[in-house]
């Protein structure tokens, strides 16, 4: 929508991408993942984040409720073999497979073939700029409408 | 959608919230079957624990056997257009009820009030079937009336320590608002913010519901069951015989006009050739050459001209 109050007119490119950024598992400091939040906001992202202690089953419900084109899990306990699973399977059942899954935090190198191959595309370890989680979302995030 | 499927629902508004040509279509079709919902919007300053309200509500109707559709939405920034959508944070344990939907929306350049889209999302929800369609606003500026032209019953949440802002209270808020509510009613000054509101209202003008003057604490679930009272009163008082044809109409013309506000302004300022000439006379007056209301004038004059010869495309 064009701004009258600038000359140039400020309009969003197209329409915002919407994210959801969840915490599964028992991680209780979640400073990186509103450190993302933060900076999908600024590129121009909607994104609803849904904080700690989330369920495979919490995380699924949301993205569905709120129809969001990407999934971003933050993780720290080492608990995402165990976890990242079961919430793909709850996606599966809800019928989301369109979206893009992608996960941060404390995933050992050894484990990112496994994730990768549950469907996540992208893994960011600790040190990761923001500006490349940008740039990966706004490279893969499916077209909604 | 219809049939109940949530995925198809959650779909719906996506169009809906963006306005395509399959949306519009969609509302157009489910429109006549609008009406069952009660629908409610809860507004007031940032600060006032309206989220926390909203999900007290929530589960104050789902204990009342009632289903609950929930449309949050928070402010996008004026800036990159991006927001942090954090209603659902607070709400957490519906996300688990399947008798709650929780769509967070960003009010997507109507900074701090509602998008132009937010009335379809919120017939969506009721034509899905929900019982009850909460609607949560930031509300900042004037743009709290707008929830007012969404929602059946609005209502407008304060504070205690309000006690001035309750005085500058904007005019047009406390006439739109069907019930004030002062939530964390356990810091000191509740009585005394009760009281002013009390004595504000009744000096104000208003037709045949005279607004109540609740109090919550809704972090402890106190007074949370009158207020669900208090607003099934209101919603029977807009079904009722007497009034709730005047109710319905007030109601609805205040869409249409917000709508076609919204149309009209992107008919102007949406049009390369007004931008163009927008352009020309913001330096005419900034040298002072010409007074801001002769450029305006001239603009407006200028639109039927403009609006006759075809876009280059």
């Amino acid at each position: 929508m064009n701004d009258p109050n600038t000359t140039s007119g400020s309009v969003a490119e197209g329409r915002p991408i919407r994210v959801l950024i969840a915490k599964p598992g028992l991680d209780g400091h979640d400073r990186g993942a509103k450190v993302v939040a933060r900076a999908l906001r600024d590129a121009g992202m909607e994104v609803v984040y849904t904080g700690i202690r989330q369920t495979p089953e919490m995380i699924a419900e949301a993205a569905l409720q709120e129809d969001v084109q990407v999934v971003g899990l933050s993780i720290l306990s080492g608990a995402h073999l165990g976890l990242f699973p079961r919430i793909v399977e709850e996606l599966t059942q809800r019928k989301i497979d369109d979206v893009l899954l992608f996960a941060g935090g404390i995933i050992p190198a050894e484990d990112v073939s496994q994730v990768e191959a549950l469907g996540f595309k992208g893994v960011f370890g600790p040190g990761t700029d923001t500006r490349d989680v940008i740039e990966f979302v706004r490279e893969n995030a499916p077209r909604r409408v | 959608m219809l049939a109940g499927d949530r995925r198809a629902l959650a779909r719906a508004i996506t169009h809906v919230e963006a306005d395509t040509m399959i949306g519009r279509e969609i509302l157009r079709q489910v429109y006549p079957r609008t009406g069952r919902a009660q629908t409610i919007g809860i507004t007031g300053s940032a600060g006032t624990g309206k989220s926390t309200l909203v999900g007290a509500v929530a589960r104050e109707e789902r204990v009342r056997g009632r289903t609950v559709g929930i449309v949050a939405v928070d402010p996008s920034s004026p800036f990159s257009h991006g927001a942090i959508l954090g209603d659902r944070i607070r709400m957490q344990e519906l996300t688990s009820d399947p008798g709650v939907f929780l769509r967070s929306m960003a009010s997507r350049g109507n900074l701090g009030g509602l998008s132009e889209t937010a009335t379809g999302v919120v017939d969506l929800m009721d034509v899905f079937g929900h019982d009850v369609v909460l609607i949560e606003t930031v509300g900042a500026g004037q743009d709290e009336v707008e929830v007012a032209t969404t929602a059946q019953t609005t209502v407008l949440v304060t504070n205690p320590a309000a006690g001035d802002e309750v005085q500058s209270m904007k005019a047009g808020l406390m006439e739109i608002a069907q019930i004030m509510v002062v939530n964390k009613a356990d810091l000191a000054g509740a009585d005394t913010a009760v009281a002013q509101l009390r004595a504000l209202l009744a000096i104000a003008n208003h037709d045949a519901w005279k607004p109540p003057v609740l109090s919550t604490v809704a972090r402890a679930n106190e007074g949370v069951a009158e207020l669900v009272d208090s607003i099934d009163d209101h919603q029977e008082h807009t079904r009722s015989d007497t009034h709730g044809a005047q109710e319905r109409e007030r109601h609805v013309r205040g869409q249409i006009v917000a709508l076609v506000r919204a149309g009209l302004h992107r008919e102007v300022f949406e049009v390369d050739k007004v931008n163009s000439l927008l352009d020309e006379l913001v330096l005419e007056v900034a040298a002072r050459n010409q007074d801001p209301r002769s450029a305006a004038g001239e603009l407006l004059e200028a639109l039927p001209k403009l609006w006759a010869t075809p876009e280059e495309m």
